[in-house]
């Protein structure tokens, strides 16, 4: 069957957990917008996973993806894709663009993976000339990555982290906090972030009423609106975050249902990683010891506390 | 010529396909009828009386030549046979599996008045599948012209629009959301009722006529259909998306984990390979006790897959009568004798948590049949105090689908209210050049009727080009005669009148 070919153009390693992957897609960079996604393919036998377009570069003609492996297949990925490799299928833009409105001063939220995506939005609404406000929250100080970026972008930028390692201790909301208490005036929070920070984004802004944006990442197929594998409840309604999102009003999302329906296949995911991680072993044993044994090194203990407890909504979309 | 037939003459008995036993056949994914072998093919092909009435034709939605096929095959002639069904119809082999014949050419059968109609759907599978397995397709000399034509969708209504556009000359292009072409015949219909090398076997031929696919291209989002007329340099477009959106069953309860369509678990499980887990990366969440809402086709396929992965115990729950049940006969046949616990006049009310967010049982209501509705059938009515439980672990709904937003967010094609696309009698759309056709337009149908569909919006897309259209028979239409001078048809609106001097 015809198909074109999706080459990965460069790969840059954040921590032994978190990868970013730049893959030459000219007609997809040029249609990306800030908010939507991907679903990727890696291989033939692959599952088909949805991950969130960390950016896009229209002159190169690629599109950027931060990727955290916790999965079988993201975890696969991280060993498999080098620069030359290629995936077996790359679809999107997939979802509506997120309206970069006019708000004039702008929280921009992201905790975890989902600083890649929220990266693209601070940078739309500072083109739009809001005041924009970065708040972004890492475990630690190792796993921080683009805050160049950000500094770029934003006027304001408030890093937590869980350690305290770098800038203030503690989560992503107490961020908020500081930033509502010093800006009284900001029109517009978007959060992005696995599913629990996301909900306490909301819950910090909701007092305030704050307009506050998230984007959701529950499990999907195909991505167009045809099985209802990712519907979530926004208010009375079901919606499906693939065709009628990813973003909805935060203060609406039934958070609950959506962590309950990320956990549909824990068993299953569980059981395809840890049969991979015996088959790796197995071939560690052979081809790959000295890299396995190199990585290992590298990691030490923090990394290995990470893989036993993943995080099963990061695996979602990115987020 | 041997002597005319006669309905005392031909043979009475309609003959039987040989299947797999249900009890073998369950523990697989191989397709349940085998087939006619020659012999029985030759034998059924007795039966028709190649009456020249000939209702059969008028009862296909894409107007195959019945009689003429199977009068081909009677005389041996299968290369013959096939070429009689080629001149119309694509993909012979998938229609004689998933037609719904009752409804169509075995329903108005003239032999079906008295005895068991002919087995047209069998026969058509026959020549089919001898046609696939000899390699036979028939390539039309084409005369390329300099027009280009993309197709949204590679389902059936995309596959049979792009066929006769290529025969017409024109460059198609095929795009396709999923990572294989095919659509619905690949990620809903199941291995046991239609093997995906049939479909590949199929989509084959519309490579050798110069049909081109694009896979992982979600049109709308990567570039949209305005993009595709104005930069993309695409003269026409068919939009043959399909309705794909899953109708909700709106209870209490329906957001559990182990609730899901019926077009996500055939997903999972025909075009992920689910069913070879691990081997294939995609989950699917199997169930023990199995409750699938809904008695169509697809619910019938649910209900057979789930058996297939090692359920225990699957119901159907249908809120009507088997009377009113919109499946295939021999669906719901075959699911009878592999098991399922049909549940009519029954009506879910809510779904029960077990307590960690799965599904534990199933409230139920029963029902009897009131006044007849809108769509002619007797309503179904709730018996009062008759609420039961259901123990099931898992619930797949299939009851319905509703339209497929993409198209209508990212375009500015004209939407009828219930969101499906809006086309006119010739399935021309609001914008200029861009047709549609199939479930995007008529809400869920049959593959055939999607076939017909993208047959007829191909007509309608030749005559807006300017192409004669050599595929379409004048049958005699004696009415306007002097409009119908040299055998150009006034439809084809492809000449301007002049006046001489």
């Amino acid at each position: 069957m015809s198909q074109s070919v999706f080459e990965i153009v460069a790969r840059e390693d954040f921590s032994d957990v978190t990868y970013l992957l730049e893959i030459r897609h000219p007609l997809m960079a040029r249609a990306a917008r800030a908010g939507q996604f991907v679903i990727v393919m890696s291989h033939e036998h692959g599952e088909r996973i949805p991950l969130t377009i960390a950016d896009f570069d229209r002159d190169k003609g690629t599109i950027t993806l931060v990727i955290q492996a916790v999965g079988k297949t993201t975890k696969e990925m991280q060993q498999r894709c080098h620069v030359g490799s290629t995936l077996h299928a790359v679809v999107g833009p997939m979802g509506i663009p997120s309206p970069v409105s006019g708000a004039k001063k702008v929280l921009c939220v992201g905790g975890g993976l989902g600083v890649a995506p929220i990266y693209p939005q601070a940078r739309a609404f500072k083109e739009n000339g809001a005041y924009v406000i970065g708040v972004l929250g890492f475990r630690s100080k190792e796993l921080m990555f683009w805050t160049d970026r950000f500094n770029a972008c934003c006027d304001e930028l408030i890093v937590c982290t869980d350690d305290g390692s770098s800038g203030i201790k503690g989560l992503v909301t107490e961020g908020i906090r500081r930033a509502i208490e010093k800006h009284p005036d900001i029109d517009e929070c978007v959060a992005i972030g696995p599913p629990v920070m996301m909900r306490g984004c909301a819950e910090a802004t909701r007092p305030h009423k704050i307009k506050t944006v998230v984007s959701l990442n529950p499990l999907m197929v195909d991505g167009t609106g045809m099985c209802g594998g990712c519907r979530v409840k926004i208010g009375s309604e079901v919606k499906f975050a693939c065709v009628d999102g990813p973003d909805f009003d935060g203060h609406l999302v039934d958070f609950d249902d959506l962590i309950s329906r990320l956990r549909r296949f824990t068993a299953e995911e569980k059981a395809a990683r840890e049969r991979w991680s015996e088959t790796c072993r197995m071939r560690s044993e052979t081809t790959l010891g000295a890299l396995a044994a190199q990585s290992s090194a590298r990691t030490g203990g923090a990394s290995s506390e990470l893989l036993e407890l993943p995080d099963p909504f990061d695996d979602a979309r990115g987020g | 010529m041997a002597k005319k037939r006669t309905i005392r003459t031909i043979p009475q008995e309609r003959t039987p396909v040989r299947e797999q036993p249900p009890g073998e056949r369950v523990k697989n994914f191989q397709e349940v009828s085998l087939g006619y072998g020659l012999e029985e093919a030759l034998v059924e092909s007795e039966r028709c009386l190649l009456c020249p009435d000939q209702p059969c034709v008028r009862g296909c939605p894409v107007g195959i030549d019945i009689p003429g096929f199977i009068e081909k095959l009677g005389q041996k002639d299968f290369r013959g046979a096939y070429d009689v069904i080629a001149a119309t119809n694509l993909l012979p082999a998938v229609c004689g599996r998933v037609c719904p014949q009752e409804n169509q050419c075995e329903g108005v059968c003239t032999v079906g008045q008295t005895l068991k109609p002919v087995a047209i759907g069998r026969l058509e599978r026959f020549v089919g599948d001898r046609a696939i397995a000899e390699g036979w397709s028939n390539l039309p000399y084409i005369e390329r012209n300099d027009f280009r034509v993309g197709i949204v969708g590679s389902g059936p209504a995309g596959m049979a629009c792009a066929a006769d556009m290529a025969k017409a000359g024109c460059d198609v292009t095929v795009f396709e959301a999923f990572h294989q072409p095919g659509g619905v015949l690949k990620y809903g219909i199941p291995d046991f009722r239609l093997p995906n090398e049939v479909i590949d076997a199929e989509i084959r031929n519309l490579y050798k006529l110069g049909v081109k696919f694009e896979c992982n291209t979600l049109v709308g989002r990567l570039f949209t259909i305005e993009q595709m007329l104005d930069e993309m340099g695409f003269h026409a477009l068919f939009i043959g998306t399909g309705a794909g959106y899953p109708a909700m069953l709106g209870i209490p309860g329906d957001a559990l984990n182990g609730v899901l369509s019926a077009n996500e678990l055939l997903t999972r499980c025909n075009l992920m390979r689910a069913k070879e887990f691990p081997n294939y990366d995609t989950p699917l969440p199997l169930g023990q006790r199995v409750a699938v809402v809904g008695a169509g086709n697809t619910a019938m396929d649910a209900m057979r897959v789930c058996l297939r992965l090692g359920a225990e115990k699957v119901y159907c729950v249908y809120r009507r009568s088997r009377t009113e049940c919109p499946a295939r006969g021999e669906e719901v046949h075959h699911a009878e004798e592999e098991g399922v616990d049909f549940r009519w006049l029954t009506n879910p009310i809510e779904v029960l948590n077990d307590g960690k967010g799965g599904v534990r049982a199933m409230r139920c209501m029963r029902m009897e049949l009131g006044e007849p509705d809108a769509s002619g059938r007797r309503r179904p009515v709730a018996i009062a105090g008759s609420e039961h439980e259901l123990e099931v672990d898992l619930v797949v709904f299939a009851i319905g689908t509703n339209a497929n937003p993409i198209m209508g967010q990212t375009s500015k094609l004209k939407l009828n209210a219930r969101g499906y696309i809006d086309t006119d009698a010739d399935l021309a759309t609001s914008v200029a050049g861009v047709f549609a056709g199939g479930d995007i337009v008529t809400g869920a149908a049959t593959v055939i009727e999607a076939m017909g569909a993208g047959r007829k919006a191909a007509r309608s897309m030749k005559a807006y080009l300017g192409l004669r259209d050599a595929d379409t028979p004048y049958r005699g239409d004696t009415s306007d005669l002097p409009a119908r001078c040299f055998g150009i048809d006034v439809r084809e609106r492809n000449f301007a009148r002049i006046r001489v001097a």
